[in-house]
């Protein structure tokens, strides 16, 4: 393995993990390919999975001091010996193209790592394993102090360190919880607070405040926090006032296991909340949570496209579906504008009146204010909405307004009219590529018939159709991103950067257009245009990727006058 | 058919009959043992003092896994509470432990009479009044007191 193959990543760096080779993913189109190879397992030990959350912690930390973000972070040799063995694991037609891939990181890739939910479990309790062997304090204890901090390991060793007691005590632990492990127990004289009952063998449960009470207040207790409240991180005893918190370990002696499970999944979702560099995919049904080391702060400069294992494509700034190229905050204002039907109307009440005598709706047109309206012929003018035959000598100008405000008006909806002629030019073709791409989708529904029908006509194997489901997805991909571009496109300032982008943005676009052509060609040709469409599919690939490549490198270096402020 | 009355629900009311707490009162109706009427009165040295607040308070059938609900029927000026008589208290929302009980709210209540808090408001114009003038706040206070909270 080569010593010189570093990668230059900027902020988007994700874990490095020294023993065990990450699922690293390789977006873009090398991701279908490699989907056909046999997978690799995921393999995330608890021990492993803690060494990689020391790297990942201390690449975050580093990350966190100072504004350098453009600094180059690089791999662990063992890291990057993982990857090749990965590879190399697959077949060897495949591993050229896979070192290739390497070495031409895009700038628009974002590194990222997807988890399954077990993942998730497993480095949580790697986590809680960790520090619980480090502080000597049981893992349910240790799992209370971990979420009290956040997940934020060092510091709560930092803290544990300074000021043990003090630190349990916020946490909501008490001093033993090691030497008396939690029980129920009937206690002679006890009478229940929450339901008044006493009998004298009446089973009842207490944390290690010593507010007890009977078990079926407790049950029904938590039962309304886990499954009403959706509480679980920190359910507090019921006692009036009283921090201490619930253990898992207590917990399980108290509740039944549906109620259990619901726990540490509601557990499972606050870990994933808590924490900066993991997120859940959006995707409906969708288990996977991924972690990616984007900052919020990050996102003017970065678009992190991150790629789930259920195939949905997410923005992991604002969890939206992909937007590359435009950035979260652009497209956020974007998608507000365009529900906003408010400036259309605008317009329209400024450039169009209703008729003073039919009270049809006429727009004006020109800077002539002599109107006559095309329904009933009446003659009146524009200005003061008064009988044009009135307004005597003063020729195409109205005499009952002063000439600078009538100037003044006519600037104003000039302006205005530009402006919006300006959105409607971008807004047009963003929505054009939108709904093209929901065409694209049946078409791809009416491809897979297609493919079939191809088999059955032209002899061609299931693998030798393929082309066809790479050509229909390519379409879409390349839509979403034109679609993007022109909202990008909105709020581009021009510059000297403009034209090559506006040059990117029309070849992708022309590229786009010859391939969804070629869907329009009866089936029998299609196995006779293998190879175009193959070709045509390759080439808008390409075209996408130097669009995307190029912004987010002029994005990442600010060279871009984005408007980041008009409405 | 009503269900029958959970204990803690008997042994609390009872508590309220034998062993009531000064200045304070809660009735239960006779045809609705779930439902209170409530008399507070103004703590002493306070500018509700020698005023009597009558309060309705309803156990819901969750009780007291949640809390009770309560409000206040006299009109009163306090920044805590707002024109329908709604009571901001933590123990009311948050912080309810179903060990609190009635007699513990209703003392919370008096309390929150003696030492409004302006600055967790649940009627902002009382409240900023309270920030702004608030020698002038506390004698409206006084002066509502007089007007509405009298022992007829
Ligand atoms: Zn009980
Ligand atoms: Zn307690
Ligand atoms: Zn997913
Ligand atoms: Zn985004
Ligand atoms: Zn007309
Ligand atoms: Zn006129």
């Amino acid at each position: 393995m080569p010593p010189t193959r570093k990668r230059k990543l900027d902020q988007t760096t994700s874990i490095s993990n020294a023993t065990s080779p990450p699922k690293r993913h390789q977006v873009e189109d090398l991701t279908r390919e490699e989907a056909e190879l046999p997978a690799t397992p995921q393999t995330l030990t608890s021990d492993k999975g803690m060494d990689s959350d020391d790297d990942f912690n201390s690449v975050a930390s580093s990350m966190d001091l100072g504004e350098e973000m453009s600094s180059s972070v690089d791999f662990g040799a063992a890291d990057s010996d993982g990857d090749v063995d990965e590879y190399e694991d697959d077949n060897t037609g495949f591993e050229t193209s896979a070192k290739d891939l390497v070495g031409k990181r895009k700038a628009f890739e974002t590194d990222f790592r997807v988890y399954s939910p077990q993942d998730i479990q497993n480095q949580q309790d790697a986590q809680v394993a960790e520090v619980a062997n480090l502080l000597e304090q049981p893992p349910e204890a240790t799992a209370i102090l971990l979420r009290y901090g956040r997940w934020n390991k060092e510091r709560v060793i930092e803290q544990y360190m300074d000021n043990q007691e003090e630190l349990l005590e916020k946490a909501g632990l008490g001093q033993d919880i090691r030497r008396n492990p939690p029980r129920i127990e009937s206690v002679s004289g006890f009478v229940c607070d929450i339901c008044c009952e006493d009998d004298h063998d009446m089973e009842s449960f207490a944390m290690i405040c010593g507010h007890r009470f009977c078990t079926d207040c407790y049950r029904q207790y938590l039962t309304q926090k886990i499954k009403d409240e959706g509480e679980a991180a920190r359910i507090k005893c019921p006692g009036d006032r009283c921090n201490k918190i619930i253990d898992a370990k207590s917990l399980d002696l108290l509740v039944p296991a549906d109620l259990t499970n619901r726990y540490h999944a509601l557990l499972m979702r606050t870990y994933v909340d808590d924490r900066e560099s993991l997120k859940w995919c959006p995707a409906p049904n969708c288990v996977y949570a991924v972690e990616c080391s984007v900052k919020r702060r990050d996102l003017l400069k970065i678009v992190p496209t991150v790629h789930c294992d259920c195939k949905h494509a997410f923005c992991f700034g604002c969890t939206l579906a992909d937007h590359q190229p435009c950035p979260c905050a652009l497209v956020k204002k974007w998608l507000k504008k365009c529900e906003d039907d408010s400036e259309t109307a605008n317009w329209i009440s400024a450039n169009t009146k209703e008729c003073p005598k039919c009270h049809s709706t006429i727009e004006k047109n020109g800077g002539c204010n002599h109107m006559t309206c095309r329904k009933c012929k009446n003659e009146f003018c524009w200005m003061c909405m008064g009988l044009w035959s009135e307004h005597g000598t003063s020729w195409y100008n109205c005499s009952r307004f002063e000439e600078k405000s009538g100037h003044d008006a006519r600037d104003a909806q000039a302006r205005s009219r530009q402006s919006l002629e300006r959105y409607l030019h971008y807004y047009n073709r963003y929505a054009n590529h939108e709904q093209s791409a929901k065409l694209d989708k049946d078409i791809f529904h009416k491809t897979e018939k297609k493919m079939t029908l191809l088999q059955a006509t032209s002899g061609m194997s299931w693998i030798e159709v393929q082309f066809l489901e790479g050509a229909s997805q390519a379409l879409q991909q390349c839509r979403e991103t034109l679609k993007w571009t022109y909202a990008f496109a909105y709020y581009l300032g021009r510059n000297n950067q403009t034209e090559i982008f506006e040059d990117n943005q029309r070849d992708l676009e022309m590229a786009v257009e010859n391939l969804s052509e070629m869907f329009e060609k009866p089936t029998d040709q299609l196995a006779g245009l293998k190879v175009e469409m193959l070709d045509k599919t390759a080439y808008c690939q390409k075209r996408k990727v130097v669009v995307l490549d190029d912004t987010a490198r002029k994005l990442k270096e600010g060279e871009w006058d984005l408007i980041f402020c008009t409405p | 058919m009503t269900a029958p009355l959970p204990k803690r629900i008997i042994k609390e009311t009872e508590r309220l009959q034998n062993e009531p707490v000064p200045g304070i009162s809660a009735t239960p109706h006779d045809d609705n043992a779930r439902y209170f009427d409530v008399m507070v009165e103004g703590p002493g040295g306070s500018c509700y003092e020698g005023g009597v607040f009558n309060l309705e308070l309803f156990l819901p059938d969750d009780y007291p896994m949640c809390p009770p609900r309560i409000r206040f029927l006299t009109r009163i000026y306090h920044p805590n509470i707002d024109r329908l008589g709604r009571i901001c208290l933590d123990v009311l929302k948050n912080n309810w432990s179903p060990a609190l009980q009635i007699r513990t709210i209703l003392l919370s209540i008096q309390a929150l009479l003696g030492a409004p808090n302006p600055e967790d408001p649940l009627n902002e114009a009382v409240a900023k009044q309270w920030k702004e003038n608030q020698q002038e706040a506390i004698n409206t206070a006084r002066e509502w007191t007089k007007m509405y909270a009298q022992r007829k």
